[in-house]
């Protein structure tokens, strides 16, 4: 577990006179599963941009998987799975031909893709329903789906945002135990997020405001240097000093 | 005060609300408690009128939304789910178009939002549309307050709102409070159990439970186990087949683990884990809160 | 009131806010009526003509000339018999041959009853009515200005129009009428189902429900701006025709705008049903297209002409709404026809605007579903 799967050094990216990520400094590890928190416009989804390629920081230097993002976005898109609350599949499309689909985009053969996906369905215990619409789950269920299909293809990172938000307890849970299986088998996951609560299961988190990162650490250790009884009040502090 | 009696509400084969009875008191902040699907949006818009029950009978202070859905729209503030403010008008535009809607003026009920307008006073020109998440939802509060509700109705409105506006919010509930407003709010979030004097919890159309946050807890009635380990997913998988797990499940930093009898404590667990080749194994007591009760009684239902 | 003002108030906000709408609502009209007039008008001046006068008196002259100085015509050819007709049009492509009866002013004297012939190559459809209207147009004044002489006031001359290579000029494309049901079912239908569709979708459809508005309210303070903004529309278009394409308004301005006004409110009625029904913009927009703006131009005898389509479209074509429209602008305003003379259309109209209000008072609800 000593070799970063992310490294993100001096990373500033600029909008005109706004500085949307002021010098970010992190490394993820491999098989982490890494908590990006802040408030909305804190600059998260910047930096989430820039770490999977979609676009180029101003300054700074950015490896993922391997690769530097700035030279070769196209071999970090090959080697992230994405899934996010808003969009995650296809409703019109059963869960077999949005699997099916997101196979195809990563290159997947037809014989790795079914020989995956039957495993996955059937872990999931859903097989039997692969020809059912998608927009017919429960949104728990589409959820779990969703990250099945964004590691089929056995990224070494998922990038999740805001993935579990609305979902019921349990089924959350469910989720978080994927998550952990994820990356028992050494998926490195990186959630995003402003639900503090999601912020609890992560090994690690930084705490984004105003474009800078203002705490970097376990969450255990982060409740223990603010004295607050959870991720919530941690974020708090930091996200609203004057309140406080 | 308000009485939801044996309502119920179905779509096609679906029992979006089922057989649900729950009471309000005045001056109350009451918490909807449950996730997508639970049935919350519909339950409050049966009480709001929007929606007709297909059984049960809904009282607010005497009106019945079925027979006098004018007379309860008069006192009701209602903000949907959706934001639904008109994002091509300005704060100022959107708030005086409610107003005079409701045939009112900003001038008549201003003390009532003043708190809440005043933080967004300072951008009056800007379109809501340009708004953050925060100042929207603060606008949207301004103007289903504005015609000075008895009652109002937040469906979600905390949802897809950063925590630091999130807090903002319930404080302003808590405000709004203290001037005798009766408010139902409907949120996702457990956590937010705790700002509501009661709350209802909601899942599949059926409610669960219904109490103060503090009784809710109280009545969970199992020791829980915060059990944390180097290797998460294998001391899970682990202590799933367990003879003496009645139930384990992740939660933040810890998984939680309920045991079948009470013999059961943190050295048979530490036992247990070790013989199975665990490192850093710590376990603590740890209080439940709503996320527990709500899985209990999910499984229990 | 006072709630239903700022209603419109916030409506007109709405759409003056939106370029998009406002591009719909007043720039399409004007280019889509300089577009298809451009397109489909040929400014008619100095167009070849012949002549076949087998009559050769005073009277004949006296047409002959007043054709020749109007500047529309130029008179390329007299003819000396019926078999030159062919050939004045292959060969020396002439647009138009006038034919004087033998004993002109003797019929128009002593019978009342003188006869002219227009003949036109009508494989230019539009140029041929107009310059056939042109020529009717003349010979009536004519006419006119000899009975106030003899202080008659009947019409002996009678002009026989024939168009050669489309008979009966079923091709001619009559953009002005079209262009106005067109745009008066997209300003009044398609954008008033489209912005009530988007309060929907909004969710602030909700809280206007929950307020004391009532439902007709709702849909007066919608559906208000768009009547108003219809009928700047409808003079646009009215304006841009007689100035700038020179179609003539021969019947009484008030009766077609009246008559205009009727179609928008059967188009608004139209929008407010399709708003009853789509849950959300798109889907309003679909079907205002192709439940409206397809049949509009396709149907309607707009582009088409209506006689000859299969029975069956013929039949469709009935419960065309903008059909009747147009045949009531077109006899009013070419061929400056009275209210008599379109009742039965007006009443149709009517019946589709009472149809379509009924139906979405009965689907409008005070709820959700």
């Amino acid at each position: 577990m000593n070799e970063p799967v992310i490294s993100v050094k001096n990373l500033v990216k600029r909008f005109g006179n706004f500085t949307a990520n002021d010098h970010l400094n992190f490394h993820v590890d491999k098989g982490e599963i890494f908590g990006f928190l802040g408030a909305n416009g804190a600059g998260k989804t910047t930096a989430m941009r820039i770490l999977s390629g979609l676009s180029k920081s101003t300054e700074g230097e950015v490896v993922v998987a391997g690769y530097n993002v700035n030279t070769h976005p196209e071999k970090v898109k090959q080697n992230i799975g994405y899934m996010s609350q808003k969009f995650s599949l296809f409703e019109d499309l059963t869960i077999w031909e949005n699997m099916r689909f997101f196979a195809a985009i990563y290159g997947l053969s037809t014989a790795v893709f079914k020989e995956r996906a039957q495993m996955l369905l059937n872990k999931l215990g859903i097989f039997h329903e692969k020809d059912r619409l998608v927009g017919e789950l429960s949104l728990g269920w589409k959820q779990k789906l969703a990250f099945s299909v964004a590691i089929l293809h056995r990224p070494s990172i998922v990038f999740l945002d805001e993935p579990t938000s609305g979902v019921d307890p349990i089924t959350r849970r469910q989720f978080w135990e994927m998550i952990y299986q994820a990356s028992a088998e050494g998926i490195t996951v990186f959630v995003t997020t402003h639900y503090m609560d999601e912020a609890e299961y992560c090994n690690r988190v930084t705490i984004m405001v105003d474009g800078r990162i203002e705490a970097l650490d376990t969450p255990a250790a982060l409740k223990k240097q603010f004295a607050a009884r959870n991720m919530n009040e941690v974020f708090l502090t930091l996200a609203r000093p004057n309140n406080q | 005060m308000i009485t939801i009696q044996n309502t119920s509400k179905k779509y096609g084969t679906v029992k979006a609300v089922d057989d649900v009875s729950i009471q309000v008191h005045e001056g109350e902040l009451f918490g909807l408690l449950g996730p997508d699907g639970a049935g919350k949006t519909t339950l409050l818009r049966m009480v709001n009128s929007l929606i007709l029950p297909d059984a049960g009978n809904i009282q607010l202070w005497g009106l019945d939304p079925v027979a006098d859905y004018r007379q309860v729209r008069q006192i009701i503030g209602y903000m949907p789910g959706k934001f639904s403010l008109y994002t091509d008008l300005t704060i100022e535009e959107n708030l005086n178009f409610f107003a005079t809607v409701f045939g009112t003026t900003i001038a008549e009920n201003y003390h009532l939002i003043k708190d809440i307008y005043q933080q967004i006073e300072p951008f009056k020109h800007r379109p809501a549309g340009k708004l953050s998440g925060g100042m929207k939802q603060k606008l949207a509060l301004s103007c289903a307050l504005i015609h000075k509700p008895k009652l109002l109705v937040l469906d979600e409105p905390t949802t897809g709102v950063d925590a630091v506006s999130r807090q903002e919010f319930w404080e302003m509930l808590q405000a709004l409070k203290t001037k005798g407003i009766t408010i139902i709010v409907s949120t996702p979030y457990m956590d937010e159990a705790r700002l509501c004097d009661r709350v209802a919890l909601m899942q599949d159309g059926q409610i669960h439970a219904c109490d103060t946050p503090a009784n809710v807890v109280a009545g969970f009635g199992k020791t829980i186990l915060g059990v944390k380990m180097t290797n998460v997913y294998k001391g899970l998988t682990d202590l799933r087949v367990w003879k003496h797990t009645d139930n384990v499940y992740p939660c933040g930093e810890y998984l939680h683990f309920i045991a079948t009898d009470s013999h059961v404590d943190v050295a048979s667990v530490t036992q247990y884990l070790v013989s199975l080749g665990h490192q850093n194994i710590d376990i603590v007591n740890v209080n439940p809160d709503i996320e527990d009760c709500f899985i209990e009684l999910t499984r229990t239902h | 009131m006072k709630r239903f003002t700022a209603f419109v108030r916030k409506e007109f906000l709405h759409i003056f806010r939106d370029s998009r709408t406002m591009l719909i609502l007043f720039a399409m009209p004007v280019v889509q009526i300089l577009i298809f007039g451009f397109v489909i008008t040929t400014e008619i001046s100095d167009a070849s003509i012949a002549i076949l006068d087998k009559s050769k008196n005073e009277m004949t002259r006296e047409i002959t000339a007043k054709l020749a100085s109007s500047g529309y015509y130029n008179i390329k050819h007299l003819l000396h018999s019926e078999n030159e007709i062919e050939a004045a049009f292959k060969r020396d492509r002439v647009k138009m041959v006038v034919v004087f009866e033998p004993q002109f002013s003797k019929r128009f004297y002593a019978d009342k009853q003188a006869s002219v012939q227009l003949i036109a190559d009508a494989s230019d459809a539009n140029s041929a009515r107009i310059l056939t209207n042109y020529a009717e147009g003349i010979i009536t004044s004519y006419q006119n200005s000899k009975n106030s002489d003899v202080g008659a006031v009947a019409k002996p001359i009678e002009t026989q129009v024939r168009m050669f290579y489309n008979e009966n000029l079923d091709g001619v494309f009559m953009s002005v009428p079209g262009i106005m049901a067109m745009i008066l079912m997209l300003v009044s239908a398609m954008m008033t189902s489209i912005s009530i569709t988007k309060e929907k979708e909004f969710g602030s459809m909700e809280v206007l429900l929950i307020s004391p508005l009532k439902p007709f309210q709702i849909i007066l303070g919608k559906v208000t701006p768009y009547i108003l903004l219809a009928f700047v529309n409808v003079l646009t278009i009215l304006a841009m025709g007689y100035w700038v394409f020179h179609v003539p308004i021969r019947g009484s301005l008030f009766l077609l705008l009246g008559e205009s006004m009727l179609f928008t409110l059967l188009a608004l009625s139209l929008g407010i049903f399709i708003s009853t029904v789509a849950q959300n913009q798109m889907v309003a927009m679909f079907m205002s297209m192709f439940a409206l703006m397809l049949p509009t131009i396709l149907l309607s005898g707009f582009i088409y002409p209506v006689e000859n389509m299969p029975y069956v479209l013929q039949l469709i074509s009935h419960l065309m709404p903008p059909k009747w429209f147009i045949i009531i602008v077109k006899s009013v305003m070419l061929k400056g026809n009275g209210i008599m003379y379109v009742w039965k259309e007006t009443l149709i109209l009517m019946s589709f605007t009472l149809l379509f209000v009924g139906l979405s008072i009965k689907k409008f609800q005070v709820r959700l579903k």
